[in-house]
């Protein structure tokens, strides 16, 4: 499959702080990479050196075919930049803003002024379009931004961190328009700090910490790598901890993990219903009453604190 | 071509803004009214200069005093940008790389023309007259606009390097105070110190506003015996503004490449 973002051993160091040390990515064409990391992890240095803002210090990198450092006029031809702040001119109108900047993108004055009024009208904009951007709610800022970024029908988007302070609603409408993109064959890297986010988009995951890559893969392999689905059982109080254990202990021949506080008991399932079944009995006939007993998935906030150091207080 | 069409395009930019900021009105339209009012009128009619009366002497320094208020304009329009991160969008499009800057200079020099032709007309109604006729005149308006154009380019350089609106209004302020009030624009220089006088005369301001004086016949008589700037302001004034503009402009290019490099 043809590759569409790569970079190689990206280095960028301000100063004394490494900003990054060595990321590698690489996204195929139509598909979107989430890029996943704590605030200060690198992400957005690493679009900006991608989208040609930045040059790395070290490593080589190449969007939709161009090299970053050598062609950033052909990287910018094709390319759409979404950053973490809408970045609009407030005092012009929707319309003016994306007109602007459809002329600055060699459309001429017709293309862009037919461009701006497909995007306004796709992106439910019509009804703003000639207020001024500074009257505009969030939301409507980051669509208006993100129009802006579709403004020369890119082949590649950098969304850094496009939802972030929205509220539900606006978040899911720019998750619908994320999603028409790829559909389109748009190759999408954006970053993220929220998990569902990036579980609920990305094709594949990069886990970013420190400045470096430290997991990448399906949302799906990232799971299987701490561990499969997991049984919990939550005890009334801690009398009944030490029966639980031995039940548990006997059923799935391991050692349960406690969780004292929330008296919470886990054990890695193998064979999902039949243990599921036995470790009831097994409670149940050393009389420990459980005031929870349930089925759970690694969610991709376990994933990233297991990768990025932190601890779900659950690992055994 | 491209860049002309890139150009225009952020000209356009700014000149919605001056239609859509009503300070940014009042900047070009009451302020330097209120300047010709205030200098010329309150100080005009308490001192005298020998061979002209002060209103006449004082309305190429007040002209001049406006087109260094551009420092100030481009800087933080510049800062403006660079915040909210308008730059960062411009940097990410395949346009020309000076564009941006010089989109913006040309208009704040836009804006500076209807300055003077506020400050011409309220000078004209308070009795300022200009004896060297109409294409001298010009040339003069001419040089004071070429100085704003250095101004702004010098603007951009401090809105790039101090990016916020609080530090770019001190440095501009700190700037352009002893530029303006060391130099001729308010008085002859005659009647200062010898180490003084130079350092006024050696004042680019100074140049400029001895030239306009000159090609507007506002002149006053004075003792002679002056530097060269103020001995053939014409010559040395452009070539000043030149060279401020030849070690200004490439450096807010290069700062304006380096300016989202964070």
């Amino acid at each position: 499959m043809e590759i569409v973002i790569e970079a190689e051993g990206i280095r960028k160091r301000y100063g004394d702080h490494e900003a990054l040390r060595g990321v590698d990515l690489s996204v195929p064409a139509g598909t979107l990479l989430g890029l996943l990391g704590p605030n200060g992890a690198g992400k957005t240095t690493t679009v900006r050196v991608l989208a040609t803002l930045l040059e790395a210090d070290e490593g080589r990198a190449s969007v939709a075919g161009y090299d970053v450092r050598t062609q950033p006029r052909e990287v910018r031809r094709r390319i759409g930049l979404t950053g973490q702040y809408a970045a609009l001119d407030e005092r012009l109108t929707g319309r003016e803003n994306l007109q602007l900047i459809g002329v600055l993108h060699r459309l001429g004055r017709r293309g862009a002024k037919t461009r701006a009024d497909v995007l306004l009208d796709r992106l439910d904009l019509g009804q703003v379009a000639a207020r001024p951007v500074k009257t505009y709610s969030g939301g409507t800022r980051r669509r208006l931004d993100l129009a802006a970024s579709l403004i020369a029908d890119p082949k590649v988007l950098f969304l850094d961190e496009p939802t972030t302070g929205l509220d539900p609603t606006s978040r899911l409408i720019l998750w619908d328009m994320i999603r028409e993109q790829l559909a389109a064959g748009v190759t999408v890297l954006m970053t993220t700090q929220y998990l569902e986010e990036a579980d609920q988009l990305a094709d594949r995951i990069a886990v970013i910490d420190g400045g470096r890559v430290i997991a990448d893969g399906t949302s799906d392999e990232l799971k299987a790598k701490v561990g499969g689905e997991r049984l919990e059982v939550t005890v009334q109080d801690d009398a009944a901890i030490p029966a639980a254990v031995t039940a548990l202990r006997e059923v799935t021949a391991m050692e349960p993990a406690v969780e004292r506080n929330g008296r919470v008991l886990s054990v890695s399932l193998r064979d999902q219903l039949k243990t599921v079944a036995e470790a009831a009995s097994a409670l149940d006939a050393a009389q420990v009453r459980p005031i929870g007993f349930a089925v759970r998935r690694p969610s991709l906030d376990d994933v990233f604190l297991a990768l990025t150091g932190g601890t779900t207080g659950k690992e055994g | 071509m491209e860049l002309v069409s890139d150009v225009s395009a952020l000209f356009g930019r700014h000149m919605r803004h001056l239609a859509r900021i009503p300070e940014k009105l009042l900047s070009v339209t009451l302020m330097p009214v209120a300047y010709v009012i205030v200098f010329g009128v309150l100080f005009g009619s308490a001192i005298s200069v020998p061979g002209s009366d002060y209103r006449s002497y004082l309305m190429a320094g007040i002209f001049t005093q406006m087109m260094l208020t551009n420092v100030g304009n481009t800087a933080l329009g510049v800062a403006g940008d660079l915040d909210n991160g308008v730059v960062d969008r411009f940097r990410s499009l395949p346009m020309s790389r000076s564009a941006v800057l010089i989109g913006r200079t040309l208009s704040d020099v836009a804006l500076a023309v209807i300055a003077c032709v506020a400050m011409a007309v309220v000078g004209y109604l308070i009795g300022w007259r200009v004896h060297q006729g109409i294409p001298k005149a010009i040339a003069g308006f001419g040089i004071l606009l070429l100085l704003g154009y250095a101004m702004s380019w010098l603007g951009a350089l401090i809105g790039l390097l101090a990016r916020s609106a609080e530090a770019v209004n001190s440095i501009a302020f700190m700037l352009v105070m002893p530029l303006t009030f060391l130099s001729n624009a308010f008085i002859p220089l005659d009647g200062l110190p010898g180490w003084l006088r130079l350092l006024c005369e050696w004042n680019p301001v100074s140049a400029v506003v001895a030239a306009c004086r000159e090609l507007f016949g506002n002149t006053s008589t004075g003792t002679g015996k002056s530097a060269l700037p103020v001995q053939y302001p014409i010559p040395l004034s452009l070539a000043l503004i030149a060279l401020l503009l030849a070690i200004v402009v490439p450096a807010a290019v290069g700062a304006y490449r380096k300016a989202a490099a964070r």
